[in-house]
């Protein structure tokens, strides 16, 4: 089977479960990032995958061959770490030729390779220096080409961006994607960043302790989060117990939060009861308007708080009649919208026991719409 | 007991905190009293650690000199030519810088694996052990040295060169374990397992990586033992003579039977190798590998 395939893995590390019955599929050609709070266990997973850390129980193998018993010096996974791990007593060039060397491969190959590899990463010029004469961003790139110039079956990520500072991180996490889709090289990619995960993966592995919590593509994670715990952690999600009816959701006693249009609910739940729901919402699917005086609204809300995003603006909203509650919602940056707003809901998803049991929405076309008549009054 | 040897070696031990100064201006705000009190301290410290260096140099040069006079009444060379003509001094030389390196050698064979060992594996009771080799240090060595001395009459290693060796690496394995374990354990482990990584077996690891990373450590620690076996005279004094007189036990011998410049000519003589290789390895002695030797970790 090719690809990474890693079955029942489990590790205790100091008495404590750090990785508790793990499985993942990583495709030929796929990033998987393995995403979660640190001490998750992502990154023991990624030590294990690499060779570094015995697995207790389960098994890993790479292109159908099994590893676990196998030390990392003859593994086909090549590693780039979170402190990058150049030898500072080495150029530039003799880091990447390291493990060409080791391979007893006639010079000029070795020198083909890595120049073909320095090239790769931008580096063409800065061979002769030392790691410690470059900036961070630059080493980040030599450890990444002293990872591919084996041409390994598995690249394996260890927070490689956690060092650079904001700006940079975005250019070369792109840069790190566009050369492993070049070379098409499966990869597993550890991060706690979940801008990160979704920017650059093809699928994403939420841990949390020592569990995958879910494993799907970015878009799929976001927009059906499968436990409360990915809702949570991926995105900003408002989270409510309440009950849910066709024509909203109802929190608390009293407070009722329309739909923005009328979802036939009783239908997508198959009949299921209304009660005892985790209700969360994403903040793109509350929409508000200015409250209109003495009109009929159904539920209202004051805004307690501004956060500017550049092109929008994040409300945090507190249901009237809920006052501990907090609703966010997203608007655009421009929309003038007062201090009294109407909030109705676009679509919900419904967590029963921690796990997702429906999403319920409107149509898209009405969703869209709505939407944009906040966006663009 | 008090010797010029002993002096000697006080002032190589005190030399490279040179830097003490420097240190000792940082808090000062330029107020009155306290850059008095302060260029007071300095000056006193600097004629404690320079003094009898000077003194001994112009004892060297002496011919006549006499109390209360503040230089030599006359200056000669005679004390030099005396000292290279005495007959063991080119054995003892020869003798000295023979046992150096050997004890350099056998005590790196011996310490190097087990500063490995201290700074990369869970070894029980490691801290504990580190004590344990300083506190060898923390006794009177006479009082060491004659009870090893009963051992040694039972082992037959009285008089012998392997047991001059042994006697001389009570001495140079404190440095040789605690430098070299503090080099070594700042080499981070991530640059190993990089190096594995890539498919560098373990010995490979240690010998492109790790043990390159820490030689400024490991040459400081060699470069101690180097100097205190060349210094080492008691120990070799009780289970050398006759056979192995080196030149710290020369010195012994000629403070006793010879008027000071002679001694003061061979104290120079002595303190050439410590001053050269002090120099040769000044970076990495000021660079702080030497300090960092000594934390407790």
């Amino acid at each position: 089977m090719p690809g990474l395939v890693i079955e029942h893995l489990s590790k205790t590390l100091g008495g404590r479960l750090v990785v508790e019955d793990l499985s993942l599929r990583v495709e030929p050609g796929e990033l998987v990032c393995l995403l979660g709070p640190s001490g998750c266990g992502k990154t023991t997973t990624l030590r294990m995958i690499g060779g570094f850390i015995p697995p207790d129980g389960g098994s890993i193998s790479i292109d159908g061959v099994d590893v676990s018993g196998v030390p990392p010096e003859r593994r086909p996974t090549a590693m780039v770490f979170q402190s990058y791990a150049l030898w500072p007593h080495m150029s530039v060039f003799k880091n990447v030729a390291y493990g060409l060397k080791l391979r007893r491969l006639p010079k000029p190959e070795i020198e083909r390779r890595v120049e073909a590899m320095l090239a790769l990463v931008n580096l063409s010029d800065k061979g002769a220096r030392r790691p410690a004469q470059l900036s961070g961003g630059e080493q980040q790139r030599v450890a990444l080409a002293r990872a591919l110039v084996l041409e390994p079956s598995l690249l394996l990520l260890d927070e490689p961006l956690s060092n650079l500072d904001a700006k940079l991180r975005v250019g070369v996490r792109e840069e790190i994607r566009e050369i492993q889709q070049r070379l098409g090289i499966a990869t597993v990619f550890v991060t706690h960043d979940q801008d990160e995960a979704l920017a650059i993966s093809d699928r994403v592995a939420v841990m949390s302790g020592g569990r995958i919590e879910q494993f799907d593509e970015p878009a799929a994670l976001y927009r059906r989060p499968a436990t409360t715990f990915v809702a949570g952690f991926i995105g900003a999600m408002s989270m409510f117990e309440g009950a849910v009816g066709s024509d909203g959701v109802r929190l608390g006693q009293a407070v009722q939060v329309p739909f923005a249009a009328p979802i036939p609910v009783a239908a997508a739940m198959g009949g299921g009861a209304a009660e005892g729901w985790t209700i969360g919402v994403r903040p793109e699917d509350v929409l508000v308007k200015p409250a209109r005086p003495g009109g009929r609204s159904r539920a209202t809300a004051r805004v307690l708080k501004q956060i500017p995003h550049g092109h929008y603006r994040e409300l945090v909203l507190g249901l009237d009649g809920l006052e501990d509650t907090r609703l966010r919602a997203f608007v655009a940056a421009d929309a003038p919208l007062g201090d009294h707003l109407e909030v109705s809901i676009a679509r919900a998803l419904l967590y029963h026991e921690g796990r997702l049991a429906h999403e319920v929405c409107g149509q898209d076309r009405v969703r869209v719409d709505a939407r944009a008549a906040v966006a663009t009054p | 007991m008090t010797t010029t040897a002993e002096r000697t070696a006080t002032s190589r031990l005190e030399a490279p905190p040179g830097g003490r100064p420097r240190q000792a201006r940082r808090p000062t705000g330029g107020y009155g009293l306290g850059r008095v009190a302060l260029v007071v301290g300095v000056c006193v410290l600097v004629i404690f650690i320079f003094g009898p260096i000077l003194w001994l140099m112009l004892w060297a040069f002496a011919g006549i000199w006499h109390y209360p006079a503040l230089l030599p009444q006359r200056w000669s060379l005679s004390w030099w030519r005396q000292v290279f003509d005495y007959p063991q001094l080119v054995r003892s030389v020869g003798l000295s810088f023979t046992f150096a390196p050997v004890v350099m050698a056998v005590s790196a064979v011996v310490c190097l694996p087990a500063a490995y060992a201290l700074a990369r594996f869970p070894v029980p009771g490691r801290r504990t052990m580190l004590v344990v080799l300083f506190a060898a240090n923390a006794f009177p060595k006479i009082g060491l040295y004659i009870t090893i001395a009963g051992l040694f009459y039972a082992l037959h290693l009285m008089g012998t060169f392997f047991g001059v060796v042994l006697i001389q690496l009570l001495g140079t394995i404190v440095f040789m374990t605690w430098i070299p374990a503090a080099a070594f354990a700042s080499v981070p482990r991530a640059l190993e397992d990089a190096a594995r990584d890539v498919g560098a077996g373990r010995v490979r690891v240690f010998l492109t990586v790790t043990l390159p990373l820490a030689a400024p450590g490991i040459l400081v620690a060699l470069v101690l033992s180097f100097l205190a076996s060349l210094d080492e005279a008691q120990g070799t004094f009780l289970v050398g003579v006759p056979r192995y007189v080196t030149m710290p036990v020369q010195m012994y011998s000629l403070v006793s039977d010879y008027p000071p410049q002679a001694a003061a000519v061979f104290a120079v003589l002595l303190s050439i190798p410590s001053v050269v290789l002090m120099l040769l390895v000044r970076r990495h002695v000021l660079g702080g590998s030497l300090a960092k030797g000594f934390e407790i970790r």
